[in-house]
């Protein structure tokens, strides 16, 4: 009854799905604990996932693949910022808009370059490879310890370790660093951090460069790592999940990894659970099992798990007194 | 330097239609990249979109439903609430119609039927839209990131719903059965027949009445003005004595009907069934309108009839040109999206300097 049903082979995807969270959901910090709201995770992530795919495939380099999907994510974020920030739009509609319009590119270029119906060719051996830690043969046939250490620690792509090594970054420098104390004063009173003498404006747009920076790896982590290829609208609400994973997390990096963690293992339950029959119950469909993460977050946003709050000054843009 | 600046054909036609033009020269800029001709294309999608009778016919049947997606999304605008939940409450619009019909289809006559399912898809729309409402006014949880969710959750749920339940025995195809004739909506090809093969459908007219009867109501009467009092300033209308919890549920509701009478045109005149996906971005779309049309009865016209020459010219254009696949509009979309929406006082500054030029 339970023999497709494996625990540690639940959590080994956990760790291999939260990445893309944990990227777009550190990306979402940085913009918003600096007051610039962005809804335009998604888009970045998608544009970021195509353009590495493409890269790496045409040069045959993950490397340089990652290095463009870098370039591009922070393109778009720059230009978030300078309609966010500069010209003072509606935040939320521009990532709104972002997201519809390069949902619409990415599969234009797609097509236009690879005729695939707007999927990218594989990479193959342009994918990142996995890491083997150390002395993983010796241990792997140690009965508890060998899966520890070959298969939930090791076995992974360098960018999931990044994706772990950032939450202890990104907490020192949100609460530690000099840019952390300014990026938090300007998204929580923007008019008393300039009467300090910190220059808003820049300090959003460094924020932003930030997010575009992170936001990249989670889509090449998308299409160079878990797939292998670029597929059209392959963020499947990623960014978005990410945005909640980082409400649920109250804007504190420590908390929304843990977010993040459980989204990826409601994923990874989904697919483990597929086809699975139950006592009592029987089958569960695989799509009401795809709600939970979304029901999740209502509850959270209801404010029925825990009491979240924003930064102040979010969706706000700043307009200097005289 | 903003648009209080401007004299008002300025800000509501001058800013829009500029707006507008930057969106399609970006546009034009990557057809042209994609190695085509932008005046040209743009010559085969006004001659497949409104030139051409027929083409036309279907250019309005698409406005019909955008309309009312505009609509759904403008009246949430009135009040200070961005709905992005259209294209969910759409959804489950279908559902609310498609159930009636299943129910009665065999029994009813057309003109109580017909009524019966159009009801259908405005309760199941109010009720998708009534819990995002519910927690915005009650419990403060911002409705943009709760109807983003909804979307994901009607998603999965229809999905559900059309799979387990109602494909009939023995069908592949991830859609409900064919409804009977008599709720299929009279087409308007009857009256003209230039018209040609359209699915245009009465679904146009109903579509016209309620552009007609939310100008009113916002307008004209002491609820709209509650709804734009809520809208400009929470506090001030507070104080004036209106619940803004009541307004914010209220609005939500109407806005979710609005959304779930996008379905009508599409399943019950045109596909008669309910497939997988049928909304297909009309939710989305309706955001770029109302951003557009600025919330106007005749700004929602205008721009819905807009995006149905879009959808139907860029059908026609990418099996001329295979290199502009209809995706192609999803970008533009997006890019008007961008223009009129967020950057809307992009060229304020410019425009109001060179008025102020004049004068003197």
């Amino acid at each position: 009854m339970f023999d497709d049903f494996q625990f540690s082979s639940i959590l080994v995807s956990t760790i291999r799905n939260a990445p893309v969270l944990m990227f777009a959901a550190m990306a979402g910090l940085f913009a918003e604990r600096s007051g610039v709201v962005d809804l335009a995770l998604e888009g970045k992530m998608l544009a970021s996932a195509f353009v590495s795919a493409a890269v790496a495939f045409a040069t045959q380099n993950p490397w340089l693949g990652i290095l463009a999907g870098i370039a591009v994510s922070v393109a778009i974020a720059l230009l978030q910022g300078f309609v966010s920030i500069t010209q003072k739009g509606n935040q939320l509609v521009a990532g709104i808009a972002l997201n519809i319009a390069l949902s619409g590119l990415t599969f234009v270029l797609a097509q236009f370059f690879f005729m695939q119906g707007g999927r990218t060719p594989d990479l193959g051996e342009a994918r990142l490879f996995e890491i083997t830690l150390p002395g993983a043969d010796a241990v792997a046939g140690i009965p508890f310890f060998g899966w520890l250490y070959t298969r939930l620690i090791g076995g992974h792509t360098i960018l999931v370790y990044l994706a772990f090594a950032l939450i202890p970054v990104v907490h020192w420098v949100i609460y530690h660093s000099r840019f952390g104390l300014r990026l938090r004063a300007v998204g929580e009173n923007p008019h008393a951090a300039d009467a300090a003498g910190i220059n808003v404006e820049r300090t959003r747009f460094l924020a932003m460069l930030c997010a575009g920076v992170l936001c990249s790896f989670s889509g090449a982590y998308l299409s160079i790592v878990q797939s292998g290829f670029f597929l059209r609208d392959m963020s499947a609400g990623n960014g978005y999940l990410a945005l909640t994973a980082l409400v649920f997390g109250n804007w504190r990096p420590v908390y929304t990894a843990l977010g993040c963690l459980m989204f990826g293992f409601f994923a990874a339950l989904q697919v483990q659970i597929e086809g699975v029959v139950f006592p009592v119950i029987g089958k569960v469909p695989g799509s009401l099992i795809q709600m939970i993460p979304y029901v999740v977050t209502v509850i959270v946003l209801a404010g029925l798990m825990a009491k979240s709050v924003a930064p102040k000054a979010i969706g706000v843009p700043f307009v200097k007194s005289r | 330097m903003n648009q209080a600046d401007l004299p008002r054909w300025a800000s509501a036609f001058a800013l829009p239609l500029l707006n507008l033009l930057s969106a399609l020269l970006v546009a034009a800029g990557v057809i042209y990249l994609l190695g085509e001709s932008p005046l040209e294309s743009m010559g085969i999608l006004l001659n497949a979109a409104v030139f051409n009778p027929e083409g036309f016919g279907y250019t309005l049947f698409y406005a019909a439903t955008f309309i009312f997606t505009g609509l759904s999304v403008s009246i949430a605008m009135q009040a200070g609430l961005f709905n992005i939940g259209s294209e969910g409450q759409m959804y489950l619009g279908g559902l609310g119609l498609t159930l009636v019909l299943l129910a009665f289809d065999a029994h009813l006559p057309g003109w109580l039927l017909i009524p019966l399912a159009i009801l259908g898809s405005a309760i199941f729309g109010a009720a998708w839209a009534f819990l995002p409402g519910y927690l915005q006014a009650k419990r403060g949880s911002h409705v943009v990131v709760t109807t983003i969710m909804f979307n994901f959750i009607a998603a999965s749920l229809m999905n559900y719903l059309i799979v387990s339940f109602l494909i009939p025995e023995g069908q592949q195809n991830t859609a409900s059965r064919v409804f009977a004739e008599a709720s299929w909506l009279p087409k308007l090809n009857g009256i003209l027949p230039v018209l040609g093969e359209t699915p245009l459908n009465i679904s146009f007219i109903l579509a016209l009445f309620a552009l007609l009867i939310y100008g009113m109501a916002v307008w004209r009467t002491s609820w709209g003005y509650q709804l734009r009092a809520t809208g400009l300033n929470q506090h001030a209308a507070h104080y004036a004595g209106i619940s803004i919890k009541k307004t914010i549920i209220v609005t939500m509701m109407i806005s979710g009907a609005l959304a779930g009478l996008g379905a009508v045109n599409s399943v019950m005149g045109s596909t008669h069934y309910l497939n997988l996906n049928f909304p297909a971005g009309a939710g989305f779309i309706g955001i770029a309108i109302a951003l557009m049309g600025r919330q106007h009865p005749l700004g929602i016209l205008f721009s819905s009839i807009l995006f149905g020459a879009l959808i139907q010219g860029g059908f026609d254009l990418s099996l001329e040109k295979p290199n502009i696949p209809p995706e192609t509009f999803i970008f533009i979309q997006g890019l008007i999206i961008l223009f009129c929406g967020a950057m809307e006082n992009l060229y304020a500054p410019a425009l109001s300097a060179l008025l102020k030029r004049k004068e003197k």
